[in-house]
This record gives C-alpha cells, sequence and structure tokens, in this order.
C-alpha cells in the first residue's frame, strides 16, 4: 500500500515540474518572437532578424520581421541573438510508455502502443526541454512483425488521449539479430522462439502476409456476396492479429522496419514487393549506405543514428558517414533518438551529419524537423515554420546545431510546455513540496530510500533501448 | 588486426616522415589512396632528408596552449617526441615537416580520463570483452595485458583528436576491478602505447541503492534503508578488510620475514597504500562518495572520484579535500524522476566553480570520440568555455599524474597536438591533424574507410547473365 501511495507522490511531484504546463485551452493571446535568426525547415531556410508569430495553436507568419505584423495583444518576445527552429520531430522513440514489447511471439501485430501510453513518463517533459515536440513512440523489436506504434505531442500535463496524435498509423517490423534473440536469451546460445535465424525472420513475415493476403480474399469474397445481396453470406472471423496486416497489404499502414545488415534490408524490400507493399521507413539501416539505391529504387527512406556503432555484431560496420550517404543519393533521411537520453539533444545529432558527410545546414536541420514529419505522414501540420502549421516552435539561446546549443522555450500547440526561467522558478517550490512529503511519510524511511522509490528505479542511463537489445 | 608497414600512405608520403602506426592495413591499401593523396599534400616537407630528426612544426595558427594563453599566428615545434618550442618568433629547424597552420588552430590532444578503449570491441559479444573479470577483488589484474592494440575504435577515437585515455577494466560489480593503464592512442604495441602500465586502481564503491549496480538495490523495492545501510557498511567493511591484509603483508615483507608467500593481489594493493598508485573510485551518490572519501583519508590514500552524478551537495567539500572528480558523460538522463532536467549539465560547472579539480570520460571505447561534446554540454549551464577545454586536456593530466607530461602545448611536454578548423569542443569542427609523441598519426580509420568505399559505388553494375 504504501508503495501506491509513493507512486501517487512521485507523479504529484512530476506533476510539480510541469506546474506552467497544465494542459489548457489553445493560448489566445497572440505570440510573437522578433529579431531572431529563424531557421525554417522550409524555403526560405534562413531568415535573419526575423519572426514568427502564432496564435490559437498555429502558426500565422515567420518572416523578416519587418513584414510580420502582430496584433496589438500579442505577447511579443525580444529574441534578438536567438534562434528560432521548428519543434524537433523524433521518428523514433520509446518514450512515454509503459511497455515497449509484445516479445512472447514472432508477429505481434494486433498489439498498438496507444493502449499504454503513460502521460506521466519524465522524459515527455526533458526532452521538451531539448526541443523535441513530437515523438513516434515504438513498439520494441524482439519480434519480425511488431505491434502498432503511436506519434503523441510533448503535450506535458496532458491525459494519455491528448498525448496522441492524429498520425497515419505505423506499425513495427524488426530483422536481425533482435528479433532472433541473439543478445537476449537467458541460456546463452539457446534460443527460446522462433526465429532463430535470418532465415526465420523472413519466414515470418512471408507466412504472415501470405495469411493476410487469404485473409483478405475471404473478406472480399464475402463482402461481394453482399454486395450482389446474397442475405445468408457469412463473414469471415475477424483476426484482430491479421486486420493490421492487411492495412498494410492495403497501403493504409506505413511499415517501419528495424533494421541493420545491408542484406536484410535487401530482402525485406523483396519480400514487401513479392506482397506488393513498401516497406516506408527503415529504421536504424546502419548499413543502408551499402543499399540505398535500392532503397531509393523500392522508395523507401530511412531514419538512423548519429555515430552509434559496435554495440552489437551488426552494427560493428556502421559508420556516422551514413546520414550522408544515404541522402546524397536521393533517400530522405531522418535521425532518431531511440533514447530518452539522446532525445534530448536531437539538434546536436543532426549537428554531426554536416561534421561527417558533409551535409549543409539545411539538410542537417531538416533530418530532425521536415524529414521526419513526412516519414510520419504529418508534414501538413508539424517539420517547418510555415503559416498553417501547429505552433511547435522552440527558441533556442544559442545556435542550435551546436554541442553548446541550449534551449530557452519550447512551445506545442502554441502553448509553454518549457521554458528555462519558469524551470528554474519552479525548483525553489518544488524542493519545498518534497520536503513537506517527506514529513508526511514520517521518520520511519530515510530519505535516501524514499528519493530512490520515488525515482522508480530508474537510474542514470545514456543507452538506448536498442543498445541495451530490447 | 592486420597492420601492415607497406602501406601506400607512406609511398605517398615517401619525401615524409617515419611512421609509428600505420592503421589497417589491408582495406587502406584498397581505399586509401585519396586521402593519403590528400594527406601528403598537406604535410610538405621542408627538406627530403633528415626525417630520421623526427621534426615537426605547425607554423602559422592560433595556439591555444591550454596552460599560457592562446598565441595568434604562432609556431609550434616538436622534435624528438617533444615539444621544443611554442611561440610568434619561432624558428623552424631546417629539415622539419611543416604544417601550414594559416587560418587552423593548435590544441593539445584531447585526454578521455576514463575508457575502455582497447578492452572491448564489440558490446554484445563476450568473447569481445576483456574488461571485466570475474570475482570482485582483482587489484593484481592490468589493462594493458589485455589491450588491444589494432582495435578499430582506437583509430577512430583518434581521428577526432582523443590521442590519450585511461584505459580501465570494470563494469562488474562492487570491489576491485583491477589497475587502469594510461595509453597513447597510437603504437604497434601496448609497450609502444603505454605512459603508465599501472595508473590507477579502480575501484567500484558499494552503493546504497537505487542506482542498480551492486547487489542489492536498482528497480526501487531493494528492501528498506537499514537493511540497505546494513549491506553497504559489510562490504566496505570487507574493503577494509583487504587495505589491512595489504598493511599487514607489507610490514611482514618490510620486516625481513622469510615466510611470507608472496600474494600477488596484497602485493598490488600494497602499492596503493604506499602512495604508488591513485585509487579510482566509482561512486555516484553524495553518501557513497563521502564514505569513500574518509576511507581513503583513514589509509592515506590518493584517491579521485570517477563517475559522481551525486557530488553536487558535497562540492565544497570534495574542493576542501582536494578531491577530483572525473565526470561521466554529460550526455547522460538526470537521475531521478524528479531531478532537474540539466542537473548533468550543471553538475561541471558547479564542481569547478567550488573549486573541484575535473576531467571528463566517457566510461565507453565506441563513443570515446564523443568526449569533447561531453565537456561542451556544460558550458551553456555554467562551465566556462576554457574550463570545459581544460578538463579534457591538462585537468585530466593533472588528475592522471601525468601533468608534466601531457595536457598542454609548452616547452618540454610530449608533443601532443592536434590542429583543427576550429573549437574542438564544437561538433562541426574538423580534426585535420593529430600528433603523438611528436609524429604524426593516421588519421585513417575504419569509418572513413567504409564512407570512401561506399559514397563512391557506382550508380550502375554491368548484368552479366548466368546459364546453369
Amino acid at each position: 500500500m504504501k508503495r501506491l501511495v509513493l507512486g501517487a507522490i512521485g507523479a504529484v511531484l512530476v506533476g510539480g515540474a510541469a506546474g506552467a504546463a497544465a494542459p489548457a485551452q489553445a493560448q489566445e493571446t497572440p505570440v510573437l518572437i522578433t529579431g531572431a535568426t529563424i531557421l525554417t525547415a522550409a524555403e526560405p531556410f534562413k531568415i535573419e532578424n526575423g519572426a514568427v508569430l502564432f496564435e490559437d495553436g498555429r502558426i500565422r507568419a515567420a518572416g523578416p520581421a519587418d513584414e510580420v505584423d502582430a496584433p496589438a495583444n500579442a505577447t511579443v518576445i525580444d529574441g534578438q541573438g536567438m534562434f528560432v527552429t521548428p519543434g524537433i520531430v523524433d521518428a523514433h522513440s520509446h518514450i512515454a510508455s509503459d511497455a515497449t514489447n509484445e516479445g512472447s511471439v514472432s508477429v505481434s501485430s494486433m498489439v498498438s502502443i496507444k493502449d499504454v501510453i503513460d502521460p506521466t513518463d519524465i522524459s515527455i517533459y526533458r526532452e521538451a526541454a531539448g526541443g523535441t515536440t513530437t515523438s513516434h513512440v515504438m513498439h520494441g523489436s524482439a519480434n519480425p512483425i511488431g505491434g502498432q506504434n503511436a506519434v503523441i505531442k510533448h503535450r506535458w500535463g496532458s491525459d494519455a488521449a491528448g498525448m496522441l496524435m492524429d498520425a497515419p498509423p505505423t506499425i513495427k517490423f524488426a530483422l536481425g539479430e533482435n528479433p532472433k534473440r541473439s543478445n537476449s536469451n537467458t541460456i546463452p546460445g539457446v534460443p527460446q522462439r522462433y526465429p532463430a535465424t535470418r532465415m526465420g525472420v523472413m519466414d515470418v513475415i512471408r507466412q504472415a502476409f501470405t495469411d493476410a493476403a487469404e485473409y483478405r480474399a475471404r473478406w472480399e469474397a464475402y463482402e461481394e456476396l453482399v454486395a450482389r445481396g446474397d442475405r445468408s453470406a457469412i463473414p469471415p472471423r475477424r483476426d484482430l492479429r491479421l486486420d493490421p496486416l492487411v492495412g498494410v497489404l492495403n497501403g493504409e499502414i506505413l511499415v517501419h522496419a528495424h533494421s541493420y545488415r545491408a542484406d536484410e534490408i535487401l530482402q525485406l524490400m523483396r519480400v514487401a514487393e513479392e506482397f506488393g507493399f513498401r516497406i516506408h521507413v527503415f529504421q536504424h539501416v546502419l548499413e543502408g549506405y551499402r543499399v540505398a539505391d535500392e532503397m531509393r529504387e523500392h522508395g523507401a527512406s530511412a531514419s538512423t543514428f548519429s555515430d552509434w556503432w559496435a554495440y552489437k555484431v551488426e552494427a560493428y560496420e556502421a559508420i556516422p558517414h551514413n546520414a550522408a550517404i544515404m541522402t546524397r543519393r536521393g533517400i530522405l533521411v531522418s535521425i532518431n533518438s531511440d533514447s530518452s537520453e539522446e532525445g534530448r539533444h536531437l539538434n546536436q545529432e543532426a549537428a554531426k551529419t554536416m561534421k561527417w558527410g558533409g551535409l549543409t545546414e539545411e539538410e542537417a536541420l531538416a533530418t530532425v524537423t521536415i524529414n521526419p514529419a513526412v516519414q510520419l505522414g504529418i508534414d501538413d501540420r508539424v517539420g517547418s515554420l510555415e503559416a498553417g502549421k501547429d505552433a511547435d516552435v522552440v527558441l533556442w539561446e544559442n545556435y542550435p546545431l551546436s554541442s553548446f546549443a541550449k534551449v530557452r522555450t519550447t512551445w506545442v500547440d502554441g502553448e509553454v510546455v518549457f521554458d528555462v526561467d519558469a524551470d528554474m522558478a519552479m525548483r525553489a517550490e518544488r524542493e519545498t513540496e518534497k520536503q513537506r512529503l517527506r514529513e508526511m511519510l514520517g521518520e520511519a524511511e530515510s530519505d535516501e530510500t524514499g528519493a530512490a522509490r520515488l525515482r522508480g528505479g530508474r537510474g542514470p542511463g545514456n543507452r538506448s533501448e536498442e543498445r541495451a537489445g530490447i | 588486426m592486420n597492420q601492415t608497414s607497406n602501406s601506400p600512405r607512406r609511398a605517398v608520403r615517401s619525401g615524409g616522415f617515419r611512421r609509428q602506426q600505420i592503421g589497417s592495413g589491408a582495406t587502406a591499401f584498397l581505399l586509401g589512396s585519396v586521402a593519403a593523396a590528400c594527406a601528403g599534400l598537406l604535410l610538405a616537407p621542408a627538406a627530403s632528408e633528415a626525417q630520421e630528426a623526427g621534426a615537426y612544426a605547425v607554423v602559422g595558427a592560433t595556439i591555444h596552449t591550454v596552460a599560457e594563453g592562446v598565441i595568434e599566428n604562432g609556431t609550434i615545434v616538436m622534435r624528438d617526441g617533444r615539444i621544443i618550442a611554442v611561440g610568434q618568433d619561432v624558428e623552424v629547424p631546417p629539415g622539419a615537416e611543416v604544417v601550414n597552420g594559416e587560418g587552423k588552430h593548435v590544441y593539445p590532444g584531447m585526454i578521455d580520463a576514463f575508457s575502455s578503449l582497447g578492452l572491448t570491441e564489440i558490446g554484445a559479444v563476450p568473447a569481445t570483452n576483456d574488461q571485466s573479470e570475474l570475482g570482485n577483488w582483482n587489484p593484481h589484474l592490468n589493462a594493458h595485458t589485455a589491450i588491444h592494440p589494432a582495435s578499430e575504435h582506437i583509430p577512430v577515437a583518434r581521428a577526432n583528436g582523443i590521442t590519450h585515455t585511461l584505459s580501465a577494466p570494470g563494469g562488474g560489480g562492487t570491489g576491485i576491478a583491477g589497475q587502469a593503464t594510461l595509453i597513447h592512442l597510437d603504437g604497434w604495441s601496448v609497450e609502444e602505447m603505454e605512459i603508465t602500465e599501472s595508473a590507477a586502481m579502480v575501484v567500484s564503491w558499494p552503493s546504497l541503492g537505487g542506482r542498480g549496480r551492486g547487489r542489492f538495490g536498482g528497480g526501487g523495492g531493494g528492501g528498506n534503508f537499514r537493511e540497505a545501510q546494513r549491506r553497504f557498511d559489510e562490504q566496505v567493511g570487507e574493503m577494509e578488510d583487504w587495505f589491512e591484509a595489504a598493511l599487514h603483508y607489507r610490514d611482514a615483507l618490510a620486516s625481513g620475514s622469510t615466510r611470507v608467500t608472496r600474494d600477488l593481489q596484497l602485493e598490488s594493493l600494497a602499492r596503493v597504500l604506499d602512495g604508488g598508485m591513485k585509487l579510482i573510485v566509482r561512486a555516484n551518490g553524495h553518501r557513497e562518495i563521502t564514505s569513500a572519501v574518509e576511507f581513503a583519508e583513514k589509509w592515506g590514500l590518493d584517491i579521485a572520484i570517477a563517475g559522481a552524478t551525486g557530488a553536487r551537495e558535497i562540492a565544497d567539500m570534495l574542493a576542501e579535500k582536494n578531491i577530483p572528480v572525473i565526470l561521466g558523460p554529460v550526455q547522460r538522463t538526470p537521475s531521478g524522476r524528479d531531478a532537474a532536467y540539466d542537473d548533468p549539465n550543471t553538475l561541471p560547472g558547479v564542481l569547478r566553480g567550488a573549486g573541484v579539480d575535473i576531467a571528463f570520460a566517457t566510461f565507453n571505447s565506441s563513443d570515446s570520440r564523443t568526449l569533447p561534446y561531453e565537456a561542451a554540454n556544460s558550458v551553456s549551464w555554467g562551465l566556462p568555455r576554457d574550463a570545459a577545454m581544460e578538463a579534457v586536456t591538462l585537468g585530466a593530466a593533472r588528475i592522471l599524474g601525468v601533468q608534466d607530461r601531457l595536457g598542454s602545448l609548452e616547452v618540454g611536454k610530449v608533443g601532443n597536438v592536434i590542429v583543427t578548423d576550429g573549437d574542438p569542443l564544437e561538433i562541426t569542427t574538423r580534426i585535420e591533424h593529430v600528433f603523438i609523441r611528436g609524429m604524426p598519426s593516421d588519421m585513417d580509420n575504419k569509418h572513413d574507410r567504409l564512407w570512401e568505399k561506399y559514397r563512391n559505388r557506382p550508380d550502375s553494375r554491368p548484368v552479366v547473365t548466368t546459364t546453369t
């Protein structure tokens, strides 16, 4: 019982951190940031002495400061010496979810991350403090066909339903060592679940789509009978596992495939082509640089890491130039975090594509803004600073594509979800509240144990789920 | 792996210099020619002979000495492995290889103050991991016996300006992990790389829980605090027993007794007791750190703390007692849901501001090249930029006891020099030349080789039809 109480207190404390960001109606007072350098991730890319105006959760204008007129009631922020970018879009995340893997079966297409969104995950706030405003919260890579994913906005303070963004549905596939369970057997060397080889992985996918194609045909036959007025037609039994795969076959559900080696990337594209669908995004895709032309011809895009390598065999040939090579070969590339740590500085990870492989400033910023937005099918709403788009805006104290970058304020849908001054102001208040709660707990428990419990057991980390082999 | 003295680079640089290490030869043979040609052009020999003297100079650059300010339009000269001149009015000796430093910046090479470079290759493959031995009490083990000079990680780190590291055992549970070795990231063998074979004894301090190390704690369900405290005291007691045994062992030997059987574990610990080796204690929480400091005071040990995520609350104590700190990655999640979002970023500035000597470390191998960004990520949160630079150079050298040889650009120091097109703490800066022990290091590495190969993949391949 005590743990339950403590859990509730933890939630209160976390809520305290978000005091300024309680859910609210779309801000009615217009906001004008003026005098800043605007990096739009659209055309024109860079506006010196620019301005961004937003109101009612939407961007009204982004342009040269003298061309953007603000209403008289606007809150004006002097952005001189500062930078403004669109909110960062993270195409691969595992934050804000109560579970990641349904790994007990080889095909878990029937489960969805949408069912397990945890709006109290402090990472939502911390990543917003690093400029991230939208995240693709994905199922894990334990099985060849994983679950369905969710796209969330970092609307800190909102409930689970309020976090979810209305985005095209996506599903996780996974290739290589993780679905083979190469590095996660409890008995080393003994596979615990089919498949245990890359052959088996491809077989699971091919078999699943064979089933899905037949299932679709049964439904089509049934619907044809109904259309012809056959009242005695019996509908096929609904299969929640195959329904999403029919969605994939029909191009309604977008495939995001976890992948490493060039050969498995190629093979998955061929299996997909066999069934007439497309791999929308290859995730991780650390050897994408080896089969970039084939990926382009297939119509796949790529979402990769900036510079991680060597944490497992299939990552041993990873190079930080991957994003640049794929970009130069005509593939749409995003840089993702796959980590609640990396999700706090994707701007810096994007900057690495300039160093390794020589992408331009414009291309680099696109890898964490408009490109992932396109990959998630939400580029009509987020990913760039253009009139009409959601007011997901980041004000940086200094140049964002830099290891010295620091966020000043982050807005989601026009609402402040992080502000450095507000955060500082809340700290003393939070400390007082914490002290009061400790006193409520009494002297029976020392502060250290209480604090450890409040921490929820999540220690410091700088490894991704991926690097941990999840 | 496949080092060879027959690298094409050497041929291209034939007017060039004696080389101590050329990267992984076989692939370089296929791919290196373009890069090698470029590299060769940049280093024009001032004379065709006299290379055995090993004189090198960077001329007309902005020289950031770290110890003695910045010299505009300066020249630095290295000979026989050492820096022999730094300044504006410096003569380049005849026969020296000269790098045109116009528009370039010169810094000391950076030191990753705690890494597993050379001890691990692929994280998930136990066969490639030699960092963590069985058992909790291994003071006699030494990293240098397992450092793999041909690890692909070493040239990757070096190409981003990391020139030295403390390669350290550990990663297991609470106890004594063994001795760490300070190495140059260049050399044909570990003996050529080695600076200090036994640079430090590495200890993982017991934990009071909540941080997932040791036998208890973690998961938030690790029993009550009293139980945690009891186990903690028990483990510290075990540590005491080891040092006590080492003390008696040493005294017994000193007494001239012939009945003492040689004990490699105690012999190693006795070196720590005698001040012959620094003790680096891995600890994070302020209670754990305080406990370690008290232990060190009791036994008269020279210690540094590594990790120290919770050191904020005891910054003044650490400063007062002169205990240096090797900070773990700044790019980590704050420890605890209720910790401030910028807790890792502000910690270095707080410690430094209190007067604590700090260095940065990656505690990793493949990430070692990101060391400068760990330091940079504290700069907008209160650590002065020059202090961040010092922490990855002279500060680290000081903590590792080699400030007389490494860490700054001063006459008499080892020729440990990088030439850049900007601030090495900035991501987009390119490291153009690396000198280690006064010799140009090979900039080639696995990543550049694969980049060169695959960026040049032909757009289409000829189709050959075969029939069976």
